[in-house]
């Protein structure tokens, strides 16, 4: 009980640190690669910190729904951290849920934020919340129909049952079925976490903006942990792709020598994909938001063939 | 007069739901009265199946009465009509026998049907309802005698002995005529046609019920006559079932999504929560047959939970609806807007069912959903890569039907509630009266507690689906902490953890983010608007706007033409005194299939028009005419 409580914790913490510095690292990669010197990795600290301190100032239109977002927002996200698999292939709250709650979770968020984006009467925000719930629904298909591929070879969906097993097996994990639930699981990454192609995280030019088209109403503490639930929503995704599909370095129990290994596992995967995202945003460009669903069924058409690749290759 | 009747209805609810609480439980009792019907006399029986269907029939009248007292006091005349629609509504599971069956269905239509009718501006909805439930009704007629014919007997129990004796032809035709009428009853697509324009058309308590609770008989129809009347049957039973129920769960939701009349908006997310149960159901009928009576078990658990859910959240928001509609006089949501601030009560309770129809966690619609996806994910253990690829393709229908609710709540709370009002009448409404606050709150309490008690539920449904499998397991386990684990390992899930995480996760940021030192109170200003002077409503984002990238993205469903009419002025082009802008969709179903119906029935009328020329002596001779036929062919 108190080493699962430990264990919860560290998860948590984990997350929640590591959230702005995966966002800086991509930043400053992304940067350096169109030879900028850009902000250093550690910006994102700095901006969540002087974002507490200042003042907030809320739109006289917007209604409770506006200032209980951010809370539920980053609470929802700290629930999934406790969900996911980080550093133990058994989190805290394994038992309560699984790939379905994840996604549920992910979806609540969206759904508050999309409201809040409703609730301050500007067209920006609506257009916001309108493109993003778009997004939102179309990539589910894609999610679930990967967690069926991931779940037929492990034979359970429970997250950290998948890591597990596939640790076990690597003969299930080097599958091309597997590989291809990887790239449908990337592209609904990119979508669901607001990153090109689907949708610019640097942009604020209104009529392309998604993500940053709701949150424009936010500031102060509340843009803090708007910005920061975002940041860990990217931490979590990331952390499931690698802990899903290079399922090895996550201990089943935490002890001070488990940590001490999955702790630098971890980084070293999540170094490896904000390097694989960062080339990616510098080589492609965004796309127009009606080509988007095409993306998306491309994934969708690429987690099928997935499911397909089950009767061909055991 | 009128609070007399609903404060009866709401009691003899109360009474009915401890009676049907008993038959869940296993109380079993039956009833004969053989001078009241010919045929073998009205017979009720009393099962768990029974039982359920009771319970949620009665639990959901008993807050929609307590809100009518409020809500429906001016209005003359109907309450006879309601008490019938209640009565038949809560006879129809426990009916015995044909007779029975089909006289209490049709008096429940009936009632129903003169709700509708007498609202004004209903007179299509009336037509189209009357149609419709007479041409299932007729189905029900006719599958009822033939298999009554076959196995000699009129009561159910004596279907239930001989039915699996007969050909399967006979089955086969059987079940299709009944399921036809049932999921007509239901508003399987494409046979809803009815539901989008009589459910909106009824008043606000009566769409609660008509949605909530009477479709779900279409349900329970269906249940009765694939797994108890007929005993099962060949897959290819349930694979039908579950591509409608895709269909309709996908379609309803779609066509929620360009629905901008708030009642019909809703009625059409009833079309797809029937699908989504009809998912349950169809996975059931395809699992049973091949030996995966266990998967079967939980399939049927998951169709029965969200039976139950949609009856909480589904009459919640229709009474929400009804408040919105007696404070503001509109079910448009173009002239809604900002009444989070004006009812702040009724706006709460919509928020709380729009969470849960969006089969958002930690309320009750997540529970039904993940169920469901729990029983679609482990089709594997079916061996047949066919139905394999089906299954697949109906989670991924699912799926995005849960994501496409989730943003039409979106749309419907957004629009409706939030942001400035749209018009004078919701920038003047007032909170409604507390008898109709407290009807809605009873359901949200409901949501809630279906939500957070799955544990408790489960092993109550477990029992009523071992009566309708013959005593097959429901892989689901219990293993304290609210968690329950389903097939041994596959997953597990914990409402009551999951609530308790997000809740002590909200706590401690706000707690934390007051330590952090950002305690200063937020400085209340404008909204921002690239330098414009003032803001009106006009500046909001529309439901129109909001649903416009599914109309994209969607087009060949919608199909919708862009009318655009600019009015300039004669002297400048330039000076543009109105603009008006419509999109309208059309309706895939009306056009494919009802549309060549309709013109092939004018066609023959046209043609029979011919013989018809008014002269009685002529109609005397047809009718002779006809007669001698019958006398040389008899």
């Amino acid at each position: 009980m108190t080493s699962l409580v430990l264990g919860g914790a560290l998860q948590v913490v984990v997350v929640a640190l590591g959230a702005p510095l995966v966002v800086g690292l991509t930043r400053w990669l992304k940067a350096r690669l169109v030879s900028r010197r850009g902000p250093s990795p550690w910006q994102p600290y700095r901006d969540l910190v002087k974002l507490l301190g200042k003042e907030p100032v809320i739109s006289s239109t917007s209604s409770w729904i506006f200032r209980f977002t951010p809370y539920l927002l980053a609470a929802s996200m700290l629930t999934a951290a406790l969900v996911v698999p980080v550093i133990t292939s058994r989190p805290a709250l394994g038992f309560a849920g699984n790939a379905i709650l994840l996604m549920a979770l992910f979806l609540l968020g969206t759904f508050f934020l999309a409201l809040a984006g409703l609730d301050a009467g500007s067209a920006f925000g609506g257009m916001g919340s309108s493109r993003e719930v778009a997004v939102a629904a179309l990539a589910e298909p894609t999610v679930i129909v990967a967690i069926f591929a991931l779940a037929m070879r492990a034979d359970t969906i429970d997250l950290g049952g998948v890591v597990e097993r596939l640790g076990l097996e690597p003969s299930l994990a080097f599958n091309p079925g597997h590989l291809l639930a990887f790239a449908a699981f990337f592209i609904v990454m990119l979508a669901e976490t607001g990153r090109l192609p689907v949708d610019n995280p640097a942009t604020h030019l209104e009529l392309t903006m998604i993500h940053e088209a709701m949150a424009l109403e936010y500031s102060g503490r509340y843009l803090a942990l708007v910005e920061w639930a975002s940041g860990m929503k990217l931490f979590l995704f990331m952390t499931l792709l690698a802990n899903l599909f290079v399922p090895w370095g996550v201990p089943m129990a935490l002890g001070p020598a488990a940590v001490a290994f999955s702790l630098p596992a971890l980084a070293a995967k999540l170094i490896a994909l904000s390097v694989a995202l960062a080339l990616l945003e510098t080589a492609v460009a965004k796309l127009r938001l009606f080509r988007v669903p095409e993306l998306l069924a491309g994934s969708f058409a690429l987690a099928l063939l997935s499911v397909m690749a089950v009767f061909l290759v055991r | 007069m009128s609070s007399a009747v609903y404060t009866l209805a709401a009691l003899a609810s109360l009474a009915a739901a401890a009676v049907g609480g008993h038959g869940v439980l296993g109380g079993t009792w039956t009833l004969a009265i053989p001078w009241l019907l010919p045929f073998g006399g009205a017979a009720l029986a009393m099962d768990r199946l029974s039982g359920l269907f009771l319970a949620v029939v009665a639990l959901t009248a008993l807050p929609v009465s307590l809100y009518a007292i409020a809500y429906d006091r001016d209005t003359r005349g109907g309450r006879g009509a309601y008490l019938t629609f209640l009565g038949t509504m809560a006879l129809v599971p426990l009916a015995a026998n044909a007779l029975t069956f089909l006289v209490v269905w049709e008096l429940m239509s009936l009632a129903s049907w003169l709700l509708v009718a007498r609202q004004r501006g209903a007179a299509r909805a009336a037509w189209v309802y009357a149609l419709m439930t007479h041409a299932g009704f007729a189905c029900l007629l006719v599958g009822m005698l033939l298999l009554g014919a076959r196995t000699g007997s009129f009561s159910f129990a004596g279907w239930r002995v001989a039915s699996p004796a007969l050909d399967p032809l006979a089955r086969d035709v059987v079940f299709a005529l009944l399921a036809l009428g049932f999921a007509g009853k239901a508003g399987v697509i494409p046979l809803h046609v009815w539901l989008p324009l009589a459910h909106p058309a009824a008043p606000s308590h009566v769409s609660a019920l008509m949605s909530g609770v009477m479709v779900k008989l279409g349900v329970y129809g269906l249940l009765r006559v694939s797994l108890d009347w007929l005993g099962g049957g060949p897959p290819w039973w349930g694979v039908v079932i579950l591509v409608a129920g895709t269909l309709s769960a996908l379609l309803g939701v779609l066509y929620a999504l360009v629905a901008h009349d708030l009642k019909r908006l809703l009625a059409f997310h009833t079309i797809e929560n029937v699908g989504i149960i009809l998912i349950g159901l169809g996975a059931a009928l395809v699992f049973a047959p091949v030996g995966a009576r266990e998967l079967a078990a939980l399939a049927l658990v998951a169709a029965l939970y969200h039976t139950a859910n949609h009856a909480s959240f589904k009459a919640l928001l229709f009474l929400g609806a009804g408040s919105v509609l007696h404070a503001t006089g509109t079910r448009n949501m173009e002239e809604m807007g900002g009444l989070v601030k004006r009812m702040p009560w009724t706006a709460a309770c919509f928020l709380v069912g729009s969470v849960a129809i969006a089969g958002l966690p930690p309320l009750n619609g997540f529970v039904s959903e993940w169920l469901t996806f729990q029983a679609l994910l482990q089709n594997l253990s079916v061996p047949r890569p066919a139905l394999n690829l089906v299954f697949a393709l109906a989670l991924a229908g699912l799926a995005l039907t849960a994501g496409l609710a989730a943003a039409c709540f979106v749309k419907a709370f957004g629009i409706s509630f939030l942001a400035l009002p749209r018009s004078a009448e919701a920038a003047h409404a007032r909170e409604v009266p507390a008898l109709m606050r407290a009807g809605m709150v009873v359901l949200v309490v409901a949501c809630a507690a279906l939500g957070l008690g799955a544990t408790l539920v489960v092993p109550t449904l477990s029992a009523v689906v071992a009566d309708l499998t013959g005593g097959a397991p429901v892989p689901i386990a219990l293993i304290g902490g609210g968690t329950m684990r389903v097939s041994d390992a596959f997953a597990s899930v914990s409402m009551l953890a999951v609530a308790a995480a997000l809740g002590a996760a909200l706590l401690v940021l706000v707690v934390a983010v007051r330590l952090a030192g950002a305690s200063t109170c937020p400085r209340v200003s404008d909204t921002w608007g690239c330098g414009r002077i003032v803001q009106t409503a006009r500046m909001e984002y529309t439901a129109m706007a909001f649903s416009n990238p599914f109309k994209r993205v969607f087009d060949f469903l919608y199909r919708s033409r862009k009318r655009l009419e600019v009015d300039v002025h004669p002297e400048s082009r330039f000076f543009v005194r109105s603009i008006a802008y419509q999109s309208p969709t059309r309706s895939l179903v009306d056009d494919w299939l009802y549309a060549p119906i309709m013109t092939a029935l004018r066609r023959a009328a046209a043609t029979a028009q011919a013989i018809q020329s008014g002269s009685a002596n002529l109609y005397l001779a047809y009718i002779l005419a006809a007669l001698v036929f019958m006398l040389v062919l008899g």
